[in-house]
């Protein structure tokens, strides 16, 4: 690093009441009277649209109306029996382009009932509640299934697996179970340890086996797998990301979107976290707009995002969009990545050619600009990176793996589900819903298997 | 500028909406600050003989049905007439009339069924300068097991006699409140208006229970550990009120007995239907318990747009302007067809309309069209009752068109017939002219 220009990324920024502040619930959960009003403005619509928007079914006017006739842990029931992870759901889903976006109080107050906070109401109080175990399991089928990965399609499809009777093995490479809920989704969507609490009443359900630090990384582990359960499940999430692929990318301060996160969200408090004065977020999706969000709750002074498309092309929603304004941060767009400049090792600023549409097709108009920058954070995209799986025969299509729709993959006995798999939406509630098909599915096969069997 | 003065069976106040004879009206301090809220006028806190007062529960005498946003639907209590010397309230009747000589204040009044317990208050009452008596023949707790308030308004013949000796004993003009816990009204008012009664006034509060705590099992509110039926009033209530004021305001025998209307009265819009079913003035008690006495101006205000915008001259000419629509099932007209229409730019696809029709009506109205969401009424089911338009959650979306005579009803095949039929004369009447 050279002694006349130091990049200025550093922890410790703020003050620790505003590192509090910043990081707290950012949607605050409804006090009790907040709940029964809003509640009261569901129409338990018939056919509800609202509940075919969710990925996983939930029966909301049903848990609605629980809610109003104040019975929370009846509501609880009703969306955990669809959806194991509606509390985090509740948390993280996106819901302007799910349930809210579709509640018929749209057309007609301008205003959804606000179905994502109060799920979150009715499940906080059921865990909150004394005994907060509402599924029982069924007495053991004798059946074994393995499930590598345990984010929420691996945590979802084992609940399942062993509420009906089957003992699961749960592997996942990393140190804690809960895939993003654990180490991806924003910070203030989490507070409080959520996602570990959660995990732990999953458990809870008995019949996993919780393995940690276990990684497929050979073809022969599958077949171990295969060998010795009678299902397997690959819940494996995407491990790796895309790279710019431009020059000056190993620069000091050119750091992982998904890294920066994950170590944010494992930082014991954000005060130690480092950021930049001046960070630059490369990518149009919800990761870019959480890692630009959290940069600046961290203190950095200047956060933009930059992306090489116009804003009707980012797959962060609107509101994504307006959060992350409302935050500070700026969005550039048609700007696509030329260089990263450095000076002693480190980021100065980047370099970028200025976009356009021509038939469709993007091509830079020839004019460039650069930003200053202490850190460049690469946002643009995950990818499955595990060359295992394609060793081991499994059928990939678009870079991840082909299923059918119950999610079966090319190898009999090998489901799979969650953002590993081709055709999904990458969301938390999505892989719920993949891991729950194929526990439904993995289970319906194990019956028939055992019909036939005699036993 | 509509007038909003009355004249209720001699009776003068600057407005109809009288306070009704309840806590708002029990002293002196609270009626004053009801005049000058703007009341009309008042029926004081019924008082009982001289001697000892009575004495309430030393607990809940209150309990109320709430909507999910705590807006009150009923209120009920187990409050007996006033608790305060005898004394003290003619004092203060008098100071106050004398203070507010344009407001009405008419004495609510109930002493045991004897002639001399009549005879021994009335001159006392009549002393305060007040300007009438109200019998309150209508409290359905505590005081009726003493055989006064409905234990006397459920016997017609008693309600003649008391109403006949007050007649006897005061100059005063004397006005019936009525008990609706009865099977039909026509009969203590039929008794009143023979008995000499200047007025009724209606409705007293209705035998209620309010429901049961679940977590003691005890009925609630509940004092000490157990509760008993109470009166119930408020919003809840005006229907069954509007009811009876209406049956009173049509029966040939009391036709032309001036009505004071009581029971749920919370807006103007209340209060207009109370004075087109017939009612002269109108009462008002929970409304003003739960949002204090200035609600009195936005009611006021209310009546004098709404009388100035359909070009009434005052109360008067809006009193009683729909008891001619008023009519006993057997005559109305089973020619008439009407069919729900569904406004497809207002409707938000909420699917209320639908289910309730499809599970407990006709199953008249779609859930699909070629495969999409959408709600529409099938008129060759559709028998036009209504179902529909009152659970859809948007006003003004479903509204039910009456069918032109002539029009072919999809659902019979049938064209509507201009000619009037009333199951009195039906074919399929077992009792009916045949025509
Ligand atoms: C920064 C960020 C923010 C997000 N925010 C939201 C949000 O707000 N709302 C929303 O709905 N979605 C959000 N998402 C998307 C959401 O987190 C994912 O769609 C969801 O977590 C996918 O679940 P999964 O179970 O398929 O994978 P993951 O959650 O990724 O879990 C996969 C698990 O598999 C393990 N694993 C991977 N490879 C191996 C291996 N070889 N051997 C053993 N274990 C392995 C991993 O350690 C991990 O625990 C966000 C994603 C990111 C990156
Ligand atoms: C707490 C309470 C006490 C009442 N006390 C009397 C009373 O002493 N005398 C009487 O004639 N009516 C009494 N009533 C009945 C009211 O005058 C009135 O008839 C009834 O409440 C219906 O009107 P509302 O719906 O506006 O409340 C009482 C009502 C309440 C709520
Ligand atoms: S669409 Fe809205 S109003 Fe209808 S059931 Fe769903 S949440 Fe309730
Ligand atoms: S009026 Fe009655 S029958 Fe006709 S559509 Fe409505 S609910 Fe059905
Ligand atoms: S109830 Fe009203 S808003 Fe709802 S679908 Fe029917 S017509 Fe439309």
């Amino acid at each position: 690093m050279s002694a006349d220009r130091k990049a200025d990324i550093r922890p410790g920024r703020l003050t620790a009441e505003a590192y509090a502040a910043h990081f707290a619930d950012h949607v605050p959960p409804l006090t009790d009277a907040q709940a029964l009003l809003e509640a009261s403005r569901c129409l338990y619509c018939f056919d509800a649209p609202c509940t075919r928007a969710c990925p996983t079914g939930i029966d909301v006017p049903s848990f609605i109306k629980r809610i109003a006739e104040e019975n929370a842990r009846g509501a609880a029931e009703t969306i955990l029996e669809s959806n194991p992870l509606g509390g985090f759901c509740a948390r993280d889903c996106p819901t302007e382009v799910l349930c809210e976006q579709v509640c018929v109080r749209n057309v007609q107050q301008g205003r959804p009932v606000a179905i994502g906070r109060l799920q979150r109401f009715a499940v906080d109080r059921l865990m909150a509640s004394a005994n907060n175990r509402i599924f029982e399991r069924a007495p053991s089928s004798g059946r074994r299934a393995a499930v590598v990965g345990a984010g929420p399609a691996g945590l979802a499809c084992a609940h399942a697996l062993a509420r009906a009777g089957h003992t699961v093995t749960l592997c996942d490479a990393r140190p804690k179970a809960g895939g993003l809920n654990e180490y991806g989704v924003a910070t203030y969507k989490t507070a409080d340890d959520y996602a570990q609490r959660e995990v732990e009443w999953l458990l809870a359900i008995g019949g996993i086996t919780l393995q940690l630090g276990w990684a497929l990384t050979g073809a022969d582990q599958l077949e171990g797998l295969c060998r010795d359960h009678d299902a397997v499940f690959l819940g494996l999430g995407l491990a790796d990301t895309h790279r710019l692929g431009v020059p000056g990318e190993t620069l000091a301060g050119v750091v992982d979107a998904v890294e920066f996160i994950s170590a944010l969200r494992q930082a014991p408090d954000p005060g130690t976290v480092p950021v930049g004065r001046r960070v630059v977020v490369i990518g149009g999706g919800m990761t870019a707009v959480d890692a630009a969000v959290q940069s600046k709750l961290l203190g950095a002074e200047r956060v933009d995002i930059v992306y090489r498309r116009g804003p009707q092309h980012m797959r962060a929603s609107v509101e994504e969009q307006n959060l992350a304004r409302i935050r500070g941060v700026g969005i550039l767009h048609w700007l696509a990545p030329v260089e990263v400049l450095g000076e002693g090792g480190a980021v100065t600023g980047m370099r970028f050619a200025r976009q356009q549409l021509g038939a469709g097709r993007l091509a830079p108009t020839g004019e460039e600009c650069v930003l200053e920058a202490d850190m460049v954070l690469k946002a643009i995209g995950q990818r499955l990176g595990n060359p295992v799986l394609a060793q081991c025969g499994l059928a990939l299509r678009e870079g991840r793996i082909a299923v059918d729709e119950s999610g079966r993959t090319s190898i009999p006995g090998v489901w799979a589900g969650g953002d590993c798999i081709a055709g999904g939406q990458d969301l938390t509630v999505d892989a719920v819903a993949h891991g729950l098909r194929a526990a439904r599915d993995i289970d319906l096969q194990l019956s028939i298997a055992r019909t036939r069997s005699g036993k | 500028m509509a007038r909003l003065d009355i004249d209720f069976c001699g009776i003068r106040s600057p407005n109809p909406f009288w306070l009704a004879s309840a806590p708002p009206t029990d002293k002196a301090y609270n009626v004053e600050r009801a005049f000058e809220a703007g009341w009309g006028g008042v029926v004081w806190k019924t008082l009982g003989e001289a001697g000892p007062p009575l004495v309430n529960v030393n607990g809940p005498r209150y309990g109320a049905l709430l909507a999910v946003d705590r807006s009150l639907i009923g209120f009920n209590n187990i409050e007996l007439i006033t608790d305060r010397d005898l004394e003290v309230n003619l004092e203060e009747i008098t100071a106050v009339k004398r203070r507010w000589p344009d407001r009405a204040v008419v004495v609510s009044i109930m002493v045991p069924c004897r002639e001399d317990s009549w005879k021994a208050i009335l001159p006392r009452v009549e002393d305060t300068g007040c300007d009438g008596i109200e019998l309150n023949f209508g409290c359905p707790h505590g005081m009726s097991e003493r055989g006064m308030g409905s234990a006397v308004g459920q016997v017609p013949e008693y309600i003649r006699m008391v109403t006949a000796w007050c007649k006897r004993y005061t100059r005063l003009p004397v006005i019936v409140k009525l008990t609706p816990n009865i099977t039909d009204i026509r009969h203590p008012a039929r008794a009143a208006k023979e008995g000499g009664a200047d007025a009724v006034s209606l409705i007293n509060t209705i035998n209620s229970i309010m429901g049961v705590d679940p977590d003691t099992l005890t009925v609630s509110p509940a004092v000490g550990g157990e509760g008993t039926h109470g009166g119930y009033c408020g919003p809840a209530v005006k229907p069954i009120a509007l009811n009876m004021v209406a049956e009173i305001a049509r029966d040939p025998n009391t036709a032309g007995l001036p009505i004071s209307g009581i029971g749920g009265i919370g807006s103007w819009r209340d209060a207009l239907d109370f004075i087109a079913l017939g009612a002269g003035s109108v009462q008002v008690c929970t409304a003003a318990m739960v949002f204090g006495f200035k609600i009195v101006q936005e009611m006021v205000s209310g009546l004098c747009a709404y009388l100035d915008a359909k070009g009434f001259s005052g109360v008067e000419a809006l009193r009683g302007r729909a008891v001619g629509t008023v009519t006993d099932w057997s005559h109305l007209d089973l020619n008439r067809v009407s069919k729900a229409v569904i406004d497809q730019d207002k409707c938000i696809e909420c699917g209320r309309c639908h289910i309730a029709c499809e599970d407990t009506a006709h199953q008249a109205i779609t859930c699909t069209q070629n495969g999409r969401r959408h709600f529409e009424v099938k008129e060759e089911e559709c028998v036009g009752c209504n179902l529909c338009v009152n659970v859809c959650p948007v006003p003004g979306c479903i509204t039910l068109r009456d069918l032109a005579p002539g029009e072919i009803d999809r659902r019979t095949g049938l064209a509507v017939s201009a000619r009037r039929l009333e199951w009195t004369a039906h074919p399929n009447n077992p009792m009916g002219r045949r025509s």
